[in-house]
């Protein structure tokens, strides 16, 4: 006789709240598979946790900026994010479609120029460019964006030596309505520096070679109308480069910033109704470029440093339930093999997280949290998943973007990252790490040996 | 380890104690467990049952168990 299937017995008050406007099932629905490869599949051959990421979707997601913005605007130019993610395929990936380099430091800039970019398609942004930086960049002839009047100083003391000039963009800060505005990356338009700045650059047109202005406005940007107002600014300020400094600007750069579907902590909505259409930031800062009054033929090119926009949605994080307990005040709660360590993202986003096998329709909100045995390691404050049981398994959706740049090694070890290519064969292009390579770098001081 | 008498139960799930007010919902089979429970069969009969009748390990269904029962005394729904 086959026996019943099981799931753990639950009560649960029963409390007269508002009902939950997207019920109980929302996130119950298993995700059994990624691009046709079964989750179980890729966790018995890889391990337990393990990143993913999907090449199609990447590819997807720059095609869909791209479209966007292309069929509204002449020429558009997108630069990666290195930040974002900076794993050598993913940026591969990106480069094959077209894309440029956006980097914030000399790290960032080797990575760039290893994966083959060339150095004029690299744009160097960043508060912390060093001297050697600098000369890097200038050797390499990639576009440095100006940050600050001693990074300006510094450049062209770089500038002296060398037989052809930098090339140069000023990073602006503006105000268009956001809050809070970044005010500490640029020369600031409203209080003259950044004028004051340009025309310390047409001073000195003899070491250095204006090609661009730069704003990116923040990140996670909910209001379409503040790059409108962004680019209209910029617009402004490039016009008058040209007429009153006889500096022509041949790029504008609005930088990135622009949301992917996952849910802001706090937020009411979900993500995928919160979050405006790319459409929508791609009309509004084309149709102030487009009425800015650039004469025909001297439209500027359109820069754009979309990060979390082309790399988020491709990546998925899945991992092993380790155990379920109860909480002192009677809330469940469920173990996971991967915490914030690996899922920076945690700390702004209510992932979306889905079982991988099925179960029945019973659900159980419970708190999520990883291995790491500190208190702010929690995954999801209150999630309602299904009656999920030791060694089951579970897909966190959406977390390609700055998870696997500012994952901390910190009591476990990193895991595998796998690329699913076009035809969803698995390529590993990260390692797991070992404790060898940890240790690598260390010394034992003579003293303490033995 | 008994369920108090006045609790109704209802073969749905639907848990209510006339005591305090308060009304529960129970899965399927922590409601085949109340319903069990009521009839005032000993945990360790019922137990036997549902290992025999479901897939699952005795110490999974032990662990459950405790859990269960944990609730239950929480929600103030056996006799002390
Ligand atoms: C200068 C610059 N450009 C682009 C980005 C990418 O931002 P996002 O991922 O929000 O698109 C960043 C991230 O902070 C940045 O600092």
């Amino acid at each position: 006789m086959t026996k019943l299937p099981y799931e753990r017995p639950t009560i649960r008050k029963l409390t007269a709240g508002p009902l939950s406007k997207f019920g109980p099932r929302a996130g119950a629905r298993p995700v059994a598979e990624l691009e046709g490869v079964p989750v179980p599949e890729l966790l018995a051959r890889f391990g337990s946790p393990l990143f993913v990421l999907s090449e199609r979707q990447l590819r997807r997601s720059y095609q869909a900026v791209m479209r966007a913005f292309g069929t509204r605007y002449p020429q558009v130019q997108l630069a990666w994010s290195y930040k974002t993610n900076y794993l050598n395929a993913v940026c591969r990936v990106f480069h094959q479609e077209g894309a440029w380099a956006e980097v914030v430091s000399g790290l960032e800039l080797e990575k760039a120029l290893g994966n083959g970019v060339p150095g004029a398609q690299i744009l160097f942004n960043g508060p912390g460019k060093t001297r050697a930086d600098l000369a890097r960049a200038a050797e390499v002839d990639a576009v440095i964006h100006l940050d600050n009047a001693d990074e300006l100083h510094r450049l062209l003391e770089v500038a002296a030596g060398r037989p052809h000039r930098p090339r140069v963009a000023l990073r602006v800060n503006l105000d268009a309505g956001i809050f809070p505005q970044w005010d500490r990356f640029g020369f600031n338009l409203e209080n003259g520096q950044a004028w004051q700045a340009l025309q310390q650059v047409a001073a000195a047109t003899e070491q250095l070679d204006l090609v661009g202005l730069h704003c990116h406005l923040g990140t996670y940007i909910l209001q379409p109308a503040a790059y409108g107002v962004a680019a209209t600014k910029l617009a402004a300020l490039a016009l008058r480069c040209q007429q009153e400094l006889s500096l022509p600007v041949r790029y504008l750069d609005l930088g990135g910033g622009f949301p992917s579907q996952n849910t802001l902590k706090g937020s009411y909505l979900p993500g995928p109704d919160a979050v405006p259409d790319l459409d929508d930031y791609a009309a509004a800062i084309a149709e102030a470029l487009l009425g800015a009054g650039f004469r025909v033929g001297e439209l500027p090119l359109l820069v754009l440093e979309a990060g979390r926009a082309l790399v988020d949605e491709a990546g998925y994080l899945l991992g092993t339930v380790l155990a379920t307990k109860r909480l002192a005040d009677g809330r469940r709660a469920t173990v996971l093999d991967f915490g914030v360590n690996l899922l920076f993202t945690a700390y702004w986003y209510d992932h979306h997280i889905s079982p991988v096998r099925t179960f029945s329709e019973q659900t159980e909100p419970t708190v999520l949290y990883g291995p790491l045995c500190m208190n702010i390691d929690v995954v999801r404050e209150s999630i309602v998943l299904p009656l999920l049981a030791a060694g089951d398994q579970v897909v966190v959706h959406r977390v390609g973007a700055y998870n696997m740049s500012q994952w901390q090694q910190f009591i476990t070890l990193r895991p595998h990252v796998v690329l699913l290519d076009l035809q969803g064969n698995p390529h590993i292009i990260r390692e797991a790490e070992t404790l060898e390579y940890l240790q690598q770098p260390e010394r034992v001081p003579a003293h303490l040996q033995g | 380890m008994k369920l108090k008498k006045n609790i109704a139960t209802s073969e749905a799930g639907f848990v209510f104690n006339p005591a305090t007010g308060d009304s529960f919902a129970a899965s399927p089979l922590a409601a085949e467990i109340l319903e069990l429970l009521k009839a005032g069969q000993a945990p360790a009969a019922i137990q036997a049952s549902l290992l025999a009748r479901y897939e699952v390990s005795a110490s999974q269904l032990q662990r459950d168990w405790d859990d269960l029962m944990a609730q239950l005394h929480q929600f103030q729904l056996l006799e002390s």
